[in-house]
């Protein structure tokens, strides 16, 4: 097998799977239900051939493919990864048979779509990641929103559809304004290559060139895009909607995958491409980001609805992310990455859990609960465990990613001032109020409600969707060097872009 | 032994795995033979893993005793934990004189409270999942005191302060006092996160500086890089906010009387011998750094000895049994922190190694009566206790001789050291008020004492039969209490070893070797200052128990009369000087109703999605009006072609 396919197989893989899903008769829901675990179970599998030969001592675009698509424009089909890429890609085909598992019993309508729109969405999630060409990378990253607008849309709670439109409207008014930059990006880079292209690696060694204010007029337009997607503060109402409305499923797709695309979009685009202007609003954005830690704990701390509160809790954990980018130093890059990942585990499997016990009550109202730990001690114990990654305690994975970005962003010179550190430290405090005040009047206390008597613990199928997530938290925890071995060569080359751009003469 | 230290890091941590995997199914073994059979697996598992550990320890003591003086510093290191750019900290192990003392009293007192606990639990519901919360409990506590790396130690740090967390809301439906144990473990783990966050702070700082995490890297750099006074100040401040969370002092001790929510054993082990102690080891660790901030070691002298002298106030007019030994922890690490203070570093951990055989022997011998008198924590519901509970009785009263400073059982030793290094490194006040918070010691201790066993029951005799606890129990309040009462003597002063010197000391001084290099004390005292401080001191402590005898044996009536003449300064303290109330008031709810009111209700849904919605209206509004141009009919299209080509023509003859 040829190396440099191996991408394009695994978009293959979900593309086909959903295709032939198809011809399965509607009312076959358990071959469905099968048919689609399997389609994912073997992108992972195949996610983890690549991952095994991925060399991670190599620091350029690796598992290249690349074939000319729309040739008047040099727009091309044009995939390969990076060590974040691949990290990012492998926490997609891993969540996505979890989140079909965990759909098993919950959703009981409309399974064929359901699972059609689930392969989609993986489809459009790695997409987005193995793009090095502009434009494939927004035909994936708006291709993606269809299937979990209809996600949220029909299979959501009794708002669905003023989430989903929200969602929606949201998310496509920051991507046009990132498809006008694409083209002005690319019209702009011309001058410098003497022709119109959207490949990403040679925009890569112009777009550093242009003037200050070109640079900032694009940084924005894209990061405005990105910011939308993390979110960044003040770019977040969208996702306490989306969140508490969508199924399970999508709950844990969109905090789990789709958030980091913003992340991830900063850092593959914003740093790279316009160096001089991510210096420029380097303290801004990062000033947004503690903001946004700050106050989405402080937030999330006074929800009422578990779920609410698990989505802002969000809004502060990508904060400390941005923050981490735009600290550009090392740790907190690296620490960036890894936090990327660890809240696409913690955050994913917080929602599985609120939907376990979403599924057998029907409300998520924190009011309801009260001393379910004599109720259901298994549960109680994996809420525990996940709470206390989330809050970010040594030996779990969420402390590595919140100690390297914090460590890493104090010794900022970007930023230079101790003052973003010092408050987005204070948010560790918060994520502790928030995440165990929720806990303490969910799990323990006194059994006060009679209805909660008959809830019943986690069933087999429903420890076997968390433990392999629980394996992951507590691996990074103690062990992040697997993971941060992957991503160290791509860090260093986003320092290295920033603060060595390419001089190249005009031609 | 040494190269095995690791193996009493992690048998613990097996423990908590085997007993809390499948401690719910140990627990239903039943053998009709031996009663309770399941509960006895659990306990040997939980109490073997720290009685193994135990053993390691000592033979790691020995072996570096072993070693030539200026080799008792050893590394065991396991694995690299995180490596990016300068950094580089592992799961690594730093052996060396004060870790082992440290693990020697986690290990030794930590296994004494387990076996206790096998005794105290029995019949427990979650009998298992205590055992495997105390294991985890040791794990971390191990990790925090062989540490080779700030990052470690942090790990560790929080690490017990989870289990401190679970351990407080174990009896998670119960209620206590005026709110639930949940609520009382929520409070402590968030106050000690508060003082986390300066630990993480002081690291940054020391991060920045010294390129490292390293102990021994950061304090060979302390001393050889050129950085500046103020920033020592500022990293040994930022830590010391650590120490001040987790080791209960003043503004963040108030977790710690509600802590006792807990089982006593839990009490006695974590928030009493072990773990509390934990921020006083951190300043021990890091003495280089502190003794480059003069202002830092004001600053914690001056805390210490305050917090010392007002949680003293708080425990003379406490009634709940454990309340009163709270308040004496909280001023007991206050001692401990005027130590560190005053750069009497050895002197504050022989102090804490004795603390933890006397506080944990009281905190026992307290459970050891609460089980007795049916979970009735109020004194004023004992009396009399000494004939029923003579082993309890006994022990009780050596650890209250001890604590009240009474030559020469171990407590004399270390706090006596301590006040004669406050009076000549930092002067008399600080001598002062040590003595009269001694003096306080021995009066609360001797009136828990007497309310206790003394006089006459205040209880029902005919429906209360209080009975002495099983040897599970009493065997461990008996070593204990030859530990409370010999313990001092490995720390005897100069002043009376002659030549030998103090072995602790000696044993210490490689250690706090260049912390006191940086520290220049000496001013000439006489020995006779020595010999009268030490007088008084004994005199005050003397003094104290006379006092509490008097009252509260002979004329009760003086109590009662004093509350009825003071009564404002008596419901001050009794009410712990409002504390809570004023931290409620000030910073906890003015926080949550703010983010409820303001931030989420008001910025969030009506501002930020008010314009997000708004902005989508006013689109929506403009496209129906723009949408009425459709109007579909052909006429009006051909009008507005019209006037559109009309308009052209116009622009283009007027810009010929």
């Amino acid at each position: 097998m040829e190396n440099s396919l191996l991408l394009t197989y695994l978009l293959l893989i979900p593309f086909i799977g959903s295709i032939a899903l198809l011809f399965i008769k509607a009312e076959k829901e358990n071959l469905i239900r099968y048919f689609g675990l399997g389609i994912s179970v073997i992108a992972f599998l195949l996610s983890l051939v690549i991952y095994f030969n991925f060399d991670p001592s190599n620091s350029s675009f690796q598992f290249v493919h690349k074939f000319k698509w729309i040739e008047n424009l040099n727009i091309n089909y044009f995939v390969g990864i990076d060590g974040m890429a691949l990290l990012l890609l492998v926490l997609t085909t891993f969540l996505t048979p979890l989140t079909l598992i965990s759909s098993w019993t919950s959703i009981n309508k409309k399974v064929k779509e359901f699972t059609f729109f689930m392969l989609f969405l993986e489809l459009g999630m790695l997409g987005v990641f193995v793009s090095l060409d502009l434009f494939l990378f927004y035909f994936f990253w708006e291709a993606m929103l269809i299937p979990m607008y209809f996600i949220i849309g029909i299979w959501g709670g009794q708002e669905r559809i003023y989430a989903a439109v929200k969602f929606f409207i949201y998310t496509m008014a920051g991507s046009l304004v990132m498809l006008v930059a694409i083209i002005w990006l690319a019209i702009h880079a011309s001058n410098y290559l003497g022709k119109f292209t959207t490949d990403l690696v040679e925009l890569y060694s112009v777009a550093p060139l242009f003037d200050l204010s070109i640079q900032n007029y694009l940084f924005i337009a894209f990061a405005l895009s990105f910011a939308i997607k993390v979110p960044l503060f003040p770019f977040h109402t969208w996702l306490p909607d989306a969140h508490v409305q969508a199924p399970t499923a999508g709950s844990v797709i969109l905090a789990g995958v789709l958030l980091k695309m913003g992340t991830y979009g900063l850092l593959r685009y914003n740093l790279p491409l316009f160096p001089a202007a991510s210096l420029h609003f380097a303290s801004f954005m990062s000033t947004l980001a503690v903001i946004g830690i700050i106050y989405g704990a402080l937030v999330a701390m006074v929800q009422t609805d578990m779920k609410k509160l698990v989505a802002y809790s969000s809004v502060a954990h990508l904060g400390f992310v941005v923050l981490g980018i735009f600290a550009m130093t090392q740790e907190s890059m690296q620490g960036a990455i890894i936090q990327m990942i660890n809240h696409g585990l913690s955050t994913g499997a917080l929602f599985l859990l609120v939907g376990m016990l979403y599924e057998r009550t029907h409300t998520r109202e924190i009011s309801y609960y009260g001393g379910i730990a004599k109720l259901v001690p298994v549960y109680s114990f994996f809420l525990l465990l996940v709470s206390l990654s989330s809050i970010g305690l040594p030996g779990l994975n969420g402390f590595v990613g919140e100690f390297l970005i914090l460590l890493g962003s104090f010794k900022s010179t970007v930023l230079n001032s101790w003052w973003y550190t010092v408050f987005a430290t204070t948010g560790v405090i918060f994520a502790a109020v928030y995440l165990l005040w929720m806990y303490k009047r969910v799990v323990f206390g006194k059994v006060v409600n009679p209805k909660l008597n008959d809830l019943t613990d986690l069933n087999k199928r429903e420890i076997f969707v968390l433990v392999p997530i629980i394996i992951f938290i507590v691996w990074i925890g103690i062990y992040p060097g697997t993971f941060l071995n992957v991503s160290e060569k791509t860090s260093d080359k986003i320092i290295e872009r920033v603060f060595e751009p390419p001089k190249v003469e005009l031609k | 032994m040494i190269d095995l230290i690791y193996l009493a890091v992690f048998l613990p941590l097996l423990g908590f795995l085997i007993n809390g995997i499948f401690g719910s199914k140990i627990k239903n073994v039943e053998r009709s033979k031996i009663p309770f059979l399941g509960e006895k697996i659990i306990g040997l598992i939980g109490s073997g893993a720290i009685g193994i550990a135990f053993l390691i320890v000592i033979g790691a003591f020995f072996e570096t005793l072993s070693l030539p003086a200026d080799q008792r510093t050893n590394y065991v290191n396991l694995f690299t934990w995180m490596k990016v750019g300068a950094l580089d900290v592992s799961f690594a192990y730093q052996v060396d004189q004060l870790s082992l003392i440290m693990a020697l009293v986690v290990t030794g007192v930590g296994f004494i409270i387990h076996v206790y606990s096998i005794g105290y639990m029995h019949g427990d519901r979650s009998f298992w999942r205590f055992f495997a919360y105390l294991n985890l409990f040791i794990f971390a506590m191990m990790n925090l005191i062989l540490a080779d790396n700030f990052v470690l130690m942090f790990l560790g740090w929080e690490g017990v302060g989870l289990c401190s967390y679970l351990l407080i809301g174990f009896w998670y439906d119960k209620d206590f006092e005026k709110s639930t144990t949940s609520a009382a473990g929520l409070k402590a783990f968030v106050v000690n996160r508060i003082g986390d966050v300066g630990f993480l702070l002081g690291m940054f700082l020391i991060y920045l500086f010294f390129d490292s995490l390293k102990f021994s890297e950061v304090f060979s750099r302390a001393v050889s890089f050129d950085v500046p006074e103020h920033i020592f100040t500022l990293i040994t401040l930022f830590l010391f906010i650590g120490a001040i969370g987790k080791s209960a002092q003043i503004p963040l001790y108030v977790w710690l009387p509600d802590a006792m929510a807990g089982p006593t054993p839990v009490s006695a082990l974590i928030h009493a011998a072990t773990m509390v102690t934990a921020g006083v080891y951190m300043v021990a660790r890091t003495s280089v750094l502190y003794a480059m901030a003069p202002t830092t070691m004001m600053i914690v002298a001056v805390i210490g000895v305050f917090t010392a002298f007002f949680a003293a106030t708080i425990g003379l007019v406490q009634n709940d049994i454990k309340k009163v030994l709270a308040y004496s922890t909280i001023s007991q690490l206050g001692y401990m922190f005027l130590a560190m203070g005053a750069g009497a570093f050895s002197a504050g951990i022989f102090h804490l190694m004795t603390h933890a055989f006397f506080k944990a022997l009281l905190f026992l011998g307290a459970g050891s009566i609460i089980h007795a008198m049916h979970e009735q924590q109020d004194i004023q519901h004992y009396g009399g206790l000494k004939k029923y509970l003579p082993i309890t009785y006994g022990t009780f009263l050596v650890a209250a001789m001890a604590i009240s400073g009474i030559p020469p059982l171990s407590g004399f030793f270390s706090k006596d050291e301590i006040l004669w290094f406050s009076y000549t490194n930092l002067g008399f006040v600080f001598w002062l008020i040590g003595v009269l918070t001694a003096m306080m010691t021995a009066f609360y201790m001797f009136r828990l004492y007497f309310l206790t066993f003394d006089g006459k029951p205040r209880f029902d005799e005919k429906q209360t039969h209080p009975h002495e606890s099983p040897k599970m129990m009493t065997v461990p309040l008996i070593v204990l209490a030859v530990l409370s009462a010999i313990g001092g003597f490995i720390g005897i002063p100069e002043i009376f070893s002659g030549a030998h010197g103090n072995a602790f000391h000696s044993w210490l001084s490689p250690i706090f070797k260049s912390a006191n290099l940086k520290l220049s004390y000496f001013g000439a005292h006489s020995h006779f200052e020595e010999y009268l401080l030490m007088a008084i001191s004994v005199a005050g402590a003397l003094g104290g128990i006379l006092g509490a005898a008097y009252i509260y044996l002979k004329r009760p009536s003086i109590a009662v009369n004093t509350v009825e003449k003071f009564k404002s300064i008596y419901t001050t303290l009794w009410n712990k000087y409002y504390v809570d109330e004023v931290y409620d008031a000030t910073v906890i709810n003015p926080i949550v109703n703010s983010s409820r009111s303001f931030l989420w209700k008001l910025f969030d849904n009506k501002i930020i999605d008010g314009l997000v919605n708004g902005m989508a209206r006013s689109v929506g509004d403009v496209s129906a009006l723009i949408r009425k141009l459709q109007t579909g009919i052909v006429q009006s299209y051909a009008l507005v072609m019209m006037i559109g080509i009309l308009l052209a023509m116009f622009w283009l003859i007027l810009s010929f």
